[in-house]
């Protein structure tokens, strides 16, 4: 819409005249553009769902999740003195964690993509050197706590055990980038929780696997035996009860990314 | 006899209405978000004065059980929202708009001047001039508000990657207290801009759709 930049100082008639002619132009244009969007924002609520959200706004999840990952890559979480644990562990999310668990018997199904399952103990993850760190776990509901966390290095589990790698050596994420699987999927015993993470995430040193909060030993609600710890992420990553870690190339399913969740969940 | 006058650039109106819808966004998706963790309250001498927010607001508006799909609208029109603000703030700054936007040495007296003649407790009219001293409080007020809203915004974002943000803004807890309080705040100024609107008249509202407004001659004012 062209607007007229010299105007004449118009008055009297001449200016009523001209004001009603750039009312017409202007509201007949704000209203085609009030239409325009409101098509916009129709064609962008009733779009075609992508993990139960309209495909755009996933994409642009997607793109938040890229640029956020090109701008910052594992950086530490701020740590705290333990001081700052304040009361109890808050519960929440009981999905795969209806059974009991007997710590004895239980196993960590291992899996990579075309190669024969393993199984871990308890104690053999537990003879890995133990960790401990106090961060702030931040739910993506909206609540924070300063929670204290005890057990092993993910990077240390890998290392030790020859995984997350197609050669079976030691990962080198350094020296040789290819030789890792480039996501990790994690589940519940009964699948019935799962969460898929990017290998940088899983690698960070500030991932664990952990045995111990808040100085006591899990308890079944918290996801005992071993759950998972992730600092870089909401809470709904930090898998509880791990039954089966599975290395692969394919961006993993994910049970809170299905339901319309953002599966990257990087903080 | 009535003067045609220029008052509101172009890049201005287009900028300030685009913000008027993709802002009710941000509050709308704001609002899922905050559904999921509502702990704010009013608290005087230890009882709650007001919830944030009762069972009726959210019903009434639909807002239950939205969390994952108001964080989708939020992290996607909190873009419009930051580039709108951005080009808004760097065209006022190129052009020289900024010259009637921020407060100056004269603006806190003239502004109370406007409240109480606002509240008729002053008959004096008010001086004339494009945006007087409340004006520019305001409208720079509402851009720092926008920033605010970014920088708290990216701090419960990414509390993580932006640690020194949100540390500098008091922790996690603070900057999202921080950030309600800013909507909290956009609401009272719509509630004002309004009514002020309203006021004001007709001419005046033309004048953020056309660009022009009808002002009364020198001669005539003074007759």
């Amino acid at each position: 819409m062209p607007e007229p930049k010299k105007l004449p100082p118009l008055t009297g008639a001449a200016a009523e005249q001209q004001m009603r002619r750039l009312s017409r132009r202007s509201f007949v244009t704000g209203a085609v553009s009030a239409a325009a969007g409101l098509g916009a924002w129709r064609w962008l609520t009733t779009a075609n769902l992508e993990g139960d959200l309209p495909w755009p706004l996933r994409r642009m999840l997607r793109f938040n999740e890229e640029l956020g990952e090109s701008l910052f890559s594992s950086r530490l979480a701020p740590t705290f003195p333990n001081s700052s644990v304040q009361g109890p562990a808050r519960v929440n999310g009981p999905i795969g964690l209806d059974a009991e668990v007997d710590a004895a018997a239980w196993q960590l199904r291992i899996q990579h993509a075309g190669r024969a399952e393993r199984a871990l103990g308890l104690k053999a993850v537990q003879g890995l050197p133990r960790i401990e760190q106090v961060t702030e776990f931040k739910c993506v509901e909206g609540w924070s706590e300063v929670m204290h966390f005890a057990g092993f290095r993910f990077l240390d589990f890998l290392t030790k055990f020859g995984l997350g790698t197609r050669s079976g050596q030691a990962p080198d994420p350094v020296g040789n980038p290819q030789d890792l699987y480039r996501y990790v999927y994690l589940a519940t015993p009964d699948e019935e929780y799962y969460v898929g993470l990017d290998m940088a995430s899983a690698l960070h040193p500030q991932t664990l696997l952990c045995d111990t909060m808040n100085w006591e030993p899990l308890t079944r609600q918290h996801g005992a035996p071993l759950r998972l710890c992730l600092t870089v992420k909401y809470g709904y990553k930090s898998l509880k009860r791990v039954g089966l870690i599975r290395f692969q190339d394919e961006r993993p399913g994910d049970y809170w990314a299905e339901r319309g969740y953002d599966w990257y969940a990087g903080h | 006899m009535n003067r045609l006058e220029r008052k509101h650039p172009r890049a201005v109106r287009w900028m300030h209405w685009i913000n008027f819808p993709v802002l009710t966004i941000m509050i709308w998706s704001g609002l899922l978000i905050y559904w999921a963790n509502d702990v704010y309250e009013i608290n005087v001498g230890g009882r709650t004065l007001f919830h944030f927010f009762p069972d009726w607001f959210y019903q009434a508006l639909n807002l239950e059980h939205g969390l994952a799909e108001g964080m989708a609208y939020h992290f996607t029109f909190a873009w419009v929202f930051g580039i709108n603000g951005f080009l808004y703030v760097l065209y006022t700054l190129l052009s020289g708009e900024w010259r009637y936007l921020l407060p100056n040495r004269h603006t806190p007296r003239e502004a109370w001047e406007v409240v109480l003649h606002d509240l008729k407790l002053r008959k004096t009219p008010l001086p004339k001039a494009k945006f007087n001293g409340a004006q520019r409080l305001a409208y720079t007020g509402v851009i720092l508000m926008g920033a605010l809203s970014l920088l708290t915004g990216l701090a419960i974002y990414k509390p993580t990657q932006l640690a020194w943000l949100t540390f500098l803004l008091g922790g996690y807890a603070w900057a999202r207290v921080e950030h309600f309080a800013l909507t909290i705040g956009y609401v009272l100024f719509f509630v004002i801009h309004i009514s002020q609107v309203i006021r004001a008249g007709w001419n005046n509202f033309r004048a953020m759709v056309t660009g022009y407004e009808l002002v009364a001659e020198e001669a005539k004012v003074n007759a």
